[in-house]
């Protein structure tokens, strides 16, 4: 395969002395968004990747992502469902609470089920629940929907200022990085409240609710310290949008039989389910 | 002008007679409990501990127990005429807001009683629009244009959240007006009309006052009927009865069985809102919006005083823990 592994370099900085790292989440089983955001951020001359889980459901054949992120060198962590398929559990325990957001959760998490090869569980089991890195001074703490919970849902428009610093408090970190909920926000906190840095990188797995059937993660550059304390203000914070073959994938899924309802996501970039999670601010943006 | 006097104010007189309500009373043939003041069912030494995992949810009382209408059902016992729990002041509630950004809070709920009938209520979802994201749980029958056009103002214009939860116990006069009273579904409907016309998607919380209320089926009739007042993205969200207030003369209370016995599922302790949310009114902060009435729920002043666990030691807790009732929107 002609493509880099991104950690490979991992320490070697820019040379700027900059660190350059791809974050994203929520593959959901999009074998062809992952390797077009892995080529983005290499593009973007990152050197490394994380993936802050959820690699199954919605999507089509979800063994084909396993080996794209063990050839291309991605940290990965555990998502709630890389958790309940790792270990067979009953549900993928996304914290959906209506009746309708649990009826395609079932459809999905039973193909994914059905479909992950035996081999690959013990992988799932494995991967670490959260990851904790320092980047030029900064205390980084990854998550999957919150330090708190794994299925917690963060969404930007119910969060204030004050929780989010009481959750970088509680967990020791100036820079917190989540998913789970699919859209891609970012807040610098004020000194008010102590600063720091919150994002949520969205998933690559499927559109933001946007109408563009684009995939979202993050790209984050820090800068070396000038001297003085570590400060977020030496983050730089991207959030990229990435086209892929969005086609391909729902004949994929349409041949997979699929509900169409997932296709429909896929295709016009508008969320058809999970519409229950959304806070009536986000669900506002969409069509549904 | 005072918000009471504005329209479609209903007192106790409007409401139906026991003879007009729904199908028949129940058979009670089990010993109630008394169910006004509500008392706690268990000693706190025979009852489950709740750890308290800091405040995430600030509910309001911001009307007391003031209320436009009076609910057969209502677990609080609100109305036009009940005062017993005073309506808050400004000072009041930037203490509590203050004190609740300190504590890292996530979202405030207002309730009552009816919140809007508050003489500053736009001004006071305005301000803590400011600090967090905002669910009010309204009845929906001050909802005129006007009032509607500043719930968009204030949807569209903050940078957190607002949620409308609107009340409705049917999708005909038939079923609603016998239990939330004369008059109240068309006014209701209205209200819903108004929000839709501003783009806006209230959830519609319904309460189970008679079995099969929340039946798939009727989950999906009532998610129809939204969207035929117009409500794009319509929600529907069921809350079981809770067996106290005025319910207990409507069909029974709880009974003497009804309560929690722990060891807890720690499933259970994760999903209880209390574990990480209080009530506040104008002088206290209690467990949890239930609890309004019972003496023991009381927990101090100060939301500070407040952060510490509770004992389950109400029958109510039975229906959160049994049932799965989450005050959430």
């Amino acid at each position: 395969m002609s493509h880099l592994s991104l950690s490979s370099a991992l320490p070697a900085p820019t040379p700027t002395g900059a660190l350059r790292y791809a974050i994203f989440g929520g593959i959901y089983n999009n074998y062809l968004s992952l390797p077009a955001v892995l080529d983005d951020a290499q593009r973007c001359g990152a050197q490394a990747a994380f993936c802050l889980g959820d690699l199954g459901g919605f999507g089509p054949h979800p063994d084909r992502v396993f080996p794209i992120l063990r050839e291309r060198e991605v940290v990965v962590m555990q998502g709630n469902y890389d958790h309940s398929i790792g270990h067979q559990l009953a549900d993928c325990a996304c914290g959906y609470t209506d009746p309708r957001d649990n009826h395609y959760a079932r459809l999905s998490y039973a193909y994914t089920q059905t479909k992950t090869s035996e081999r690959w569980l013990p992988y799932l089991r494995e991967l670490p629940p959260l990851l904790r890195q320092t980047w030029h001074g900064l205390r980084i703490h990854m998550a999957h929907g919150s330090p708190r919970r794994v299925s917690e849902f963060l969404w930007e428009s119910q969060c204030p200022d004050a929780f989010l610093a009481r959750l970088l408090r509680q967990f020791q970190a100036d820079v917190l990085l989540v998913t789970h909920s699919g859209i891609p926000w970012l807040r610098r906190l004020p000194a008010s409240v102590g600063g720091g840095l919150v994002v949520n990188v969205g998933a690559i797995g499927r559109p933001a609710n946007d109408g563009h059937t684009g995939v979202w993660y993050a790209l984050l550059t820090i800068a070396p310290p000038a001297g003085g304390l570590p400060s977020t203000d030496a983050i730089t914070v991207e959030l990229r949008r990435v086209d892929y073959d969005y086609q391909r994938l729902a004949a994929d899924m349409r041949a997979e039989q699929l509900p169409e309802e997932f296709i429909e996501t896929i295709t016009t970039g508008y969320w058809t389910t999970c519409l229950e999670i959304l806070p009536s601010k986000e669900r506002s943006l969409g069509k549904h | 002008m005072s918000p009471l006097s504005d329209q479609a104010v209903l007192t106790e007189t409007d409401l139906p007679t026991e003879n007009a309500s729904a199908g028949p009373p129940q058979p009670t043939p089990r010993r109630h409990l008394p169910v006004y003041p509500v008392p706690s069912a268990l000693p706190s030494t025979e009852a489950c501990e709740l750890p308290f995992f800091g405040l995430d949810t600030l509910w309001l009382q911001l009307t007391g127990t003031l209320c436009n209408i009076a609910c057969r059902h209502c677990f609080i016992t609100c109305g036009p005429k009940e005062d017993r729990v005073p309506m808050m002041t400004w000072p009041r509630l930037r203490t509590l807001l203050a004190e609740a950004e300190q504590l890292g809070v996530k979202e405030f709920y207002f309730t009552g009683g009816e919140p809007m009938l508050h003489p500053d209520f736009f001004e006071v979802i305005a301000y803590t629009l400011q600090r967090g994201p905002v669910h009010v749980l309204t009845n929906g029958i001050l909802v005129d244009a006007a009032a509607a056009q500043r719930f968009r103002q204030l949807f569209f214009g903050s940078r957190y959240s607002l949620e409308l939860r609107v009340s409705l116990d049917g999708m005909t006069a038939e079923e609603n007006d016998p239990v939330r009273g004369r008059g109240t579904f068309a006014t209701i409907v209205s209200g819903l009309t108004e929000l839709a016309r501003q783009q806006l998607s209230p959830v519609i919380t319904v309460v189970e006052h008679r079995e099969g209320l929340a039946a798939q089926e009727a989950r999906q009739a009532f998610l129809a009927f939204a969207q035929s007042l117009g409500l794009k993205q319509p929600r529907v969200k069921f809350l079981p009865l809770l067996r106290l207030g005025r319910e207990p003369k409507r069909t029974h209370g709880y009974h003497h069985e009804d309560v929690v016995r722990g060891p807890l599922d720690e499933a259970v302790v994760q999903s209880l809102q209390c574990n990480s949310s209080r009530l506040a009114t104008e002088d206290a902060v209690l467990t949890c919006p239930l609890l309004l009435d019972a003496p023991d729920a009381r927990l101090g002043t100060t939301l500070t005083e407040a952060s510490r666990p509770i004992h389950l030691r109400w029958s109510a807790c039975h229906t959160c823990v049994s049932e799965g009732l989450s005050c959430r929107t």
